[in-house]
């Protein structure tokens, strides 16, 4: 067990102590403070009880709940999607783990026709509070089917919430909030970021809100949009452009359905200029959602074109190639330069 | 070295197909106002089924799956499941509705278009809806089960299904974990024969349905389903075995699917006449009359009675639902959420400027 986990999850629940933790360890003291909480919480999944999770996300939550409330299923995603929603619909939260979110599409079905579903077919007699939590993206030199970004074939469905954390303390705070939302969440969290910083974490069971974006950085020039693990390269991307005497602000849309796209328009009416980062491809994605909305709802304060970053329109490359697909700085860069030259 | 893995199947009747007993009856067959109960639920359910029809034909309800064939198989299973068990159905399953306390009406606000058909259900609230999406409630029923055992409560789950649902992984992947977590679920396998127009014999290899329960190390057990007695009997001890901590059943109730699989499908394209009139000889709901005349229980005036009483009750929910009005337009995003994201504020004004018939 990561030291640090392990820690955190022996601590006394009396007493809210911070520590210095990655994104990883804040998902699993987000676990592991809301099954103290709320004992109608479990967990389920392939490998997370014994063994943890692959990447440690559950460690420690089974010696400390018991095998009742943290379960390793057998490895059938789509009963994983349908179990969760039937535990849901007797009054248990569940926290299901795809182990991957390559592996999500066999709970399609489920997530789609009942989790979505569930409270508006019956208007309201059963509902799902319910949370799919997966990794996602690329850059960890994983297997094939280990690193697409595929949250837009979610963000396109009524009923469900879609939330991305893109740091430590978004995804305590994020998770905590999902956790207790009486509605179905997926919760992506972007697997690459999962270890590369450390946040003070103060573990006070504090949620942050859903349905709100995260202005990271303010600025006067352009306004930059992403989630996930491309936060990491549009903050840096800022810095870079803040040296060249450009102001960008830094936005951080996290819950990308459904989409917060108050704050996006009033950060795009202030500075004129938007583009936006994913890691996803280009075509259909959330990107695209966000160009619209900032056409229909900010037109006459745009100076110049609304211009995406992404992926490509491919399928994710294996990995010798897959710095070639994500969006680097130079490219959030290269693109602010272009809309500020209009 | 050389191990030898053996199961069998059991296949039980006990009338014959005119109403007459093979064998030594169970020992519920004592229970005459049992036996009275089930038969009116029977032709209840089939009373309101030929009016849904009707009302399809005339334009004044949606497609509807007919329950015709399995009347008996529901009505066996809502006898013998407790008010607090838990009933995950799918669309077939009218004549088990009606003995959970669905309303008439709520199942002709469903199949008309309604989605408050699904709401309320005040006797037992936790039933889930109608599923659709084949096989897929057997996913929900594990998963209710499996929140059972966390809570160490003595309550089972029963969930039905077609022939044609067990082709489905969520089927084989539930009765799977239902035997890896030992969980007090009853699958009920509704065989009527045909989904769509797949016959049984396409639909799988396997010699019965009842044997994929082995796979999960589960015990399987044919009944014909229109013999009240062995669905009665095999429901009965599926359910003490769940409520029991013993584990889950899967019950295969051989029927057949007398009317078109919705009123949208047209049998005639696929099977024969002949094939229908012999099914119809084996008609539950007949069967157990003649048992219940020959028995003593039952006669033509109270037959009489029964078919005036249940067409008054039909009628009488029919009205209730014609005169109905629709819900709000606005109403469809209302239940999205607990909620309203405030995302969505601008679409639902939209709404609720429209008027029912047009846009305002």
């Amino acid at each position: 067990m990561n030291a640090s986990a392990e820690k955190a999850i022996r601590q006394d629940e009396a007493a809210p102590i911070s520590h210095r933790v990655t994104l990883v360890e804040a998902v699993n003291l987000a676990l592991a403070r809301e099954m103290t909480n709320d004992e109608s919480v479990v967990v389920l999944g392939e490998d997370i009880a014994t063994n943890g999770g692959v990447f440690r996300a559950t460690v420690g939550l089974k010696e400390r709940f018991g095998y009742k409330r943290v379960m390793d299923t057998p490895l059938a995603e789509n009963l994983i999607a349908g179990v969760t929603v039937g535990m849901a619909t007797q009054g248990l939260k569940p926290v299901a783990e795809f182990q991957f979110m390559g592996f999500i599409y066999a709970g399609f079905e489920q997530i789609i026709s009942h989790a979505a579903r569930m409270r508006n077919r019956t208007r309201g007699r059963l509902h799902c509070p319910l949370v799919y939590r997966a990794p996602f993206g690329g850059g960890i030199h994983a297997p094939e089917h280990h690193s697409e970004s595929t949250e837009a074939l979610f963000a396109h469905i009524p009923g469900l919430r879609v939330v991305i954390p893109s740091s430590p303390q978004r995804a305590y705070g994020l998770l905590l909030a999902a956790i207790r939302n009486p509605d179905p969440v997926i919760f992506l969290e972007p697997k690459r970021i999962y270890r590369a910083v450390t946040q003070t974490v103060t573990d006070n069971g504090e949620a942050l809100p859903l349905d709100t974006c995260f202005t990271l950085r303010e600025g006067d020039d352009v306004t930059l949009i992403s989630w996930g693990a491309s936060i990491m390269e549009t903050l840096q991307a800022a810095d870079r452009l803040s040296e060249q005497g450009v102001s960008a602000e830094v936005i951080d849309v996290a819950t990308i359905s459904p989409l917060d796209r108050e704050t996006l328009l009033c950060s795009v009416a202030k500075t004129g200029r938007a583009v936006i980062v994913h890691e996803a491809c280009r075509n259909g994605g959330v990107g695209a959602e966000v160009a619209a909305s900032i056409a229909e709802g900010a037109f006459l304060d745009l100076q110049a074109p609304v211009v995406r970053v992404t992926g490509y329109d491919t399928v994710m490359p294996y990995y010798r190639n897959e710095q070639h697909y994500l969006p680097q700085v130079e490219d959030i860069v290269a693109a602010v330069e272009q809309v500020i030259a209009l | 070295m050389k191990n030898r893995y053996e199961f069998t199947m059991d296949y039980v009747r006990y009338l014959d197909d005119a109403g007459d007993p093979l064998d030594e009856l169970p020992a519920l067959a004592a229970d005459a106002g049992r036996l009275i109960d089930a038969y009116r639920n029977m032709v209840l359910a089939r009373t309101l089924d030929q009016k849904i029809i009707a009302l399809q034909r005339t334009g004044k309800c949606g497609t509807y799956p007919s329950v015709l064939g399995h009347e008996v198989i529901g009505t066996a299973i809502g006898q013998c499941m407790d008010r607090h068990d838990v009933f995950a159905p799918y669309y077939r399953d009218q004549a088990t509705q009606l003995l959970r306390g669905v309303p008439m009406v709520n199942m002709l606000l469903y199949w008309g278009g309604d989605e408050r058909g699904s709401a309320g259900w005040e006797l037992c609230p936790q039933d889930l809806p109608i599923s659709v999406p084949i096989a897929t409630q057997c996913c929900h029923a594990v998963g209710i089960a499996a929140a059972m055992r966390i809570r160490d409560e003595q309550r089972a789950v029963v969930v039905t299904l077609g022939d044609g649902a067990t082709s489905k992984g969520d089927f084989l992947e539930s009765v799977n974990l239902a035997g890896a977590w030992h969980l007090p679920v009853v699958f009920v396998v509704a065989n009527n024969q045909w989904a769509i127009s797949t016959p049984r014999g396409l639909q799988t290899g396997s010699e019965t349905i009842a044997q994929k329960a082995i796979s999960g190390g589960l015990p399987g057990h044919i009944v014909d389903g229109n013999d009240y007695f062995a669905v009665s009997e095999a429901m009965e001890h599926a359910l003490d075995r769940a409520h029991g901590g013993k584990g889950a059943t899967v019950i295969e109730a051989v029927t057949y699917r007398l009317g078109d699989h919705t009123t949208a499908d047209d049998a005639t394209r696929y099977r024969s006449a002949d094939e229908l009139r012999s099914a119809w000889d084996r008609d539950g709901i007949k069967r157990l009359q003649s048992y219940l005349h020959h028995a003593g229980h039952w006669d033509a005036a109270r037959e009489k009675d029964l078919q005036a009483h249940c067409r008054d009750k039909v009628e009488k929910a029919v009205h209730v639902y014609l005169e109905k009005a629709p819900e709000p337009p606005a109403a469809m995003v209302d239940y999205l959420f607990e909620s309203l994201p405030s995302s969505l504020a601008g679409q639902r004004e939209r709404l609720a400027r429209k008027v029912e018939g047009g846009v305002s």
